[in-house]
């Protein structure tokens, strides 16, 4: 089983990143770029035996108090 | 008094601290190693500037997950007086301890120079012996020194006196190009409600030898003895 999580600046959070590779991408030549944001991605590997609904919850939890910093970022939890 | 500089894998500003208060200040220090959880011998803990866990996941964030940290929650919370500087202030915000985050600079830079910050407030054991408006030459160095909050933290902060420091110019105006960072509302430096926990970008304790450019960091450890000494007698 595992865990994919997405963490991404909330609206509004500066990205000076983001910023540099939306003017970096514009300077290339790509059109039609109107912005861009970076994030995280995490895969995490999980037990077979927690099954479903505790992967869910441990997952949920660990990017709540670990992975993402709810001051500046959202995150988003998918388990397959 | 006996203070306590805490010890993360890639602090590297820990002996920096370490020399400022056996030298300057003239009292016991010892360096504290990040697993350790027994605080109960020191009166102020200093969390020093660095790269704790090579800034891995966001700057501060592994640190503020590490045994010391719980133990330095509940020192904060007995009003046990705790400075953060740099990568510190960064682990005190990602620990709860101070509102707020530390994000990527505005300009991208990794920023390394000499900056201003002008005295808020003098209304901290840290800032007691300080002038408000007094202008201090302290080195910044950090790429994640960009301070964020929400519009009601910043609301709270100015309308309860805890944005203690703020970048400036010379003549101690705060304007966008005095501000290294981008920082919000040039925001160098703020303390939490109970005012005994204080976090800043800039580094007081490499700004406290003349040989070094400026002795004007002295300020800060000098307030803090004081400090101490007061509720000692």
């Amino acid at each position: 089983m595992k865990a994919k999580v997405y963490v991404t600046l909330k609206p509004g959070v500066l990205d000076p990143q983001g910023k540099a590779i939306r003017n970096s991408v514009g300077l290339m030549g790509y059109g039609g770029i109107a912005d861009v944001r970076q994030g995280k991605y995490f895969e995490i590997a999980l037990d077979e035996s927690l099954g479903g609904e505790r992967a869910r919850e441990t997952a949920e939890r660990m990017a709540r108090e670990v992975l993402a910093n709810p001051v500046i970022e959202d995150y988003r939890v998918e388990i397959e | 008094m006996k203070f306590g500089v805490i010890v993360f894998p890639g602090s590297n500003c820990d002996h920096d601290a370490y020399h400022v208060i056996s030298k300057h200040v003239g009292q016991p220090v010892s360096f504290i190693w990040h697993r350790e959880i027994d605080l109960a011998e020191y009166d102020a803990l200093i969390i020093p500037g660095g790269f704790s866990y090579g800034d891995y996941l966001r700057a501060g964030a592994l640190a503020s997950f590490s045994p010391v940290m719980s133990s330095v929650r509940e020192f904060a919370g007995r009003g046990g007086l705790v400075l953060g500087i740099c990568n510190g202030f960064q682990i005190l915000c990602e620990s709860g301890l101070l509102p707020g985050a530390l994000i990527r600079n505005r300009d991208l830079h990794f920023v390394c120079e000499h900056v201003r910050v002008r005295v808020e407030c003098a209304d901290t054991p840290f800032t007691n012996e300080l002038k408000r408006g007094q202008i201090l030459s302290m080195p910044v160095a950090h790429a994640e020194g960009n301070y964020v909050c929400d519009d009601e933290t910043l609301r709270e902060l100015q309308s309860e006196d805890r944005i203690i420091f703020r970048y400036c110019d010379a003549d101690g105006r705060a304007t966008p190009e005095a501000n290294p960072n981008g920082a919000r509302d040039h925001i160098a430096g703020i303390c939490n409600r109970e005012r005994n926990v204080v976090g800043l970008m800039p580094h007081p304790e490499r700004a406290c030898e003349d040989l070094l450019g400026s002795s004007d960091g002295r300020g800060l450890f000098h307030s803090l003895a004081a400090t101490l000494a007061a509720a000692a007698s």
